[in-house]
């Protein structure tokens, strides 16, 4: 398991591999929304939150497609399907593959780019502390959608639609508990359930998508 | 590994697209042979391969043998075209708890190319490659859907070597091939098993093996 890891982290830090995609969409984001709703620095502090969580959603939506896609298209999935490793270990892996060379990077450099939203004080500490609760959540989501719609010509459309509803929990109660937390309001509430979310989805994920990819693979 | 696994059709029917293609086919693979499976394009030879490694359910019938004991070589090699063929090998080799490659990268004459990347290798190089992955997933009972495409002579000879060699060590292959491999094996015609819903009668009665009854698709 640990060499299929490596593998999916070093095909996406070669070229073409995607690795960088996500950030640079999450960039341009977070730079064009200053332009889009003015320098007021107050209105942007106030976004700040919701547009730093949903640039997230949406970098991390765009490279979903290739967790399975490339496998399935070269054989490999074949192939894995009937190594050693269980189909649920291969989708928790990838799905972690994923979220280090997208969830992660996105949850380091949000405080940075949260600058550009002249986010302040405490505000750099709860964005990071949000996305890395929740960005998980939102790669193994997406393994799922991944899976389900693995072999499909332009499928990437129709697992965008299937995703994103599936996204909204992690991205009300993500914005929420930054939003209340910059406040200094107690933000536990909205935290702990997005941490729920994420538990879940790691704990039943896999099974489900497992599920899905052998029906595909048929 | 135990390789002296073998693997068993159990009247077996298997289904393209949910509509079945061969029905009641039983055979036995047993250690040490070489079955061919013969049959026109589009006969389902691919089909039966997918079901017997398991990445499809028969809709009727079973197959007998343990999965780890199967690997499934398709007409995909399964290559990443950014990793190069060390790293492709390596890959395949750790995943089923294999350390070595030397002797899969010696058996494919693809000393001269470990380092490079697969993206640049031709397509019976990279054949060779797909192929070389057999040995090192170290399993007894080789599926394999017509191996040798692409490949030149020398190469073909290659492959019918490292055959021999995986059956002298008490494996077995099944492949599915249109040409003369040079290999001591037996036959298996699925012509006969070709399953027809609208006259299931007459399907079982032939056992011609030419292969040149006008019913196929």
């Amino acid at each position: 398991m640990i060499a299929l890891l490596i593998r999916d982290m070093r095909l996406a830090m070669r070229a073409g591999g995607g690795f960088g995609l996500g950030l640079a969409f999450f960039l341009i984001v977070v730079t064009l929304v200053p332009f889009g709703v003015g320098p007021d620095a107050e209105i942007l502090a106030r976004i700040a939150p919701g547009i730093l969580w949903v640039g997230a959603l949406l970098a991390c939506l765009l490279s979903l497609d290739r967790i399975f896609q490339l496998d399935f298209e070269d054989g490999s999935l074949d192939l894995l399907a009937t190594s050693p490793i269980p189909l649920e270990g291969i989708v928790a892996i990838k799905a972690l593959a994923h979220w280090l060379v997208t969830g992660l990077p996105l949850t380091l450099a949000a405080p940075f780019f949260g600058a550009l939203m002249h986010l302040e004080g405490s505000g750099f500490s709860w964005m990071f502390v949000t996305l890395l609760l929740g960005t998980p959540a939102l790669s193994m989501i997406g393994a799922f959608g991944a899976a389900l719609t693995v072999g499909l010509k332009r499928g990437g459309l129709l697992m965008s639609l299937l995703v994103l509803p599936l996204y909204i929990p992690s991205l009300i109660f993500g914005a929420e508990a930054a939003t209340r937390g910059m406040a200094g309001f107690n933000a536990n509430a909205p935290l702990l359930m997005m941490a729920g979310i994420t538990a879940g989805s790691i704990a039943l994920l896999p099974f489900a998508a497992a599920s899905a990819l052998r029906v595909n693979l048929r | 590994m135990d390789f002296s696994a073998s693997l068993t059709a159990e009247t077996l029917t298997v289904t393209r697209g949910g509509v079945p293609i061969l029905q009641n086919v039983s055979f036995t693979l047993s250690p040490g042979q070489v079955l061919i499976l013969r049959g026109p394009n589009g006969s389902g030879k691919t089909t039966l391969l997918r079901t017997l490694a398991g990445l499809q359910p028969p809709l009727a019938g079973r197959v007998v043998s343990d999965p780890e004991t199967v690997t499934y070589g398709a007409h995909a090699d399964g290559l990443k075209a950014t990793l190069s063929v060390e790293e492709n090998l390596q890959f395949w080799a750790s995943v089923h708890g294999q350390t070595d490659i030397t002797p899969a990268v010696e058996g494919f004459n693809l000393t001269g190319l470990v380092h490079r990347p697969s993206a640049n290798l031709s397509a019976g190089q990279k054949r060779r490659l797909g192929l070389a992955r057999l040995l090192v997933t170290g399993r007894p009972i080789w599926l394999l859907d017509e191996p040798t495409v692409s490949l030149d002579v020398p190469s073909v000879a290659l492959f019918a070597d490292a055959v021999r060699a995986h059956v002298a060590k008490g494996g077995s292959a099944l492949i599915a091939t249109h040409i003369d491999l040079g290999l001591e094996a037996d036959s298996f015609d699925i012509g006969p098993y070709k399953a027809d819903p609208a006259n299931a009668a007459d399907s079982n009665d032939g056992f011609d093996t030419d292969g040149v009854e006008g019913a196929y698709l």
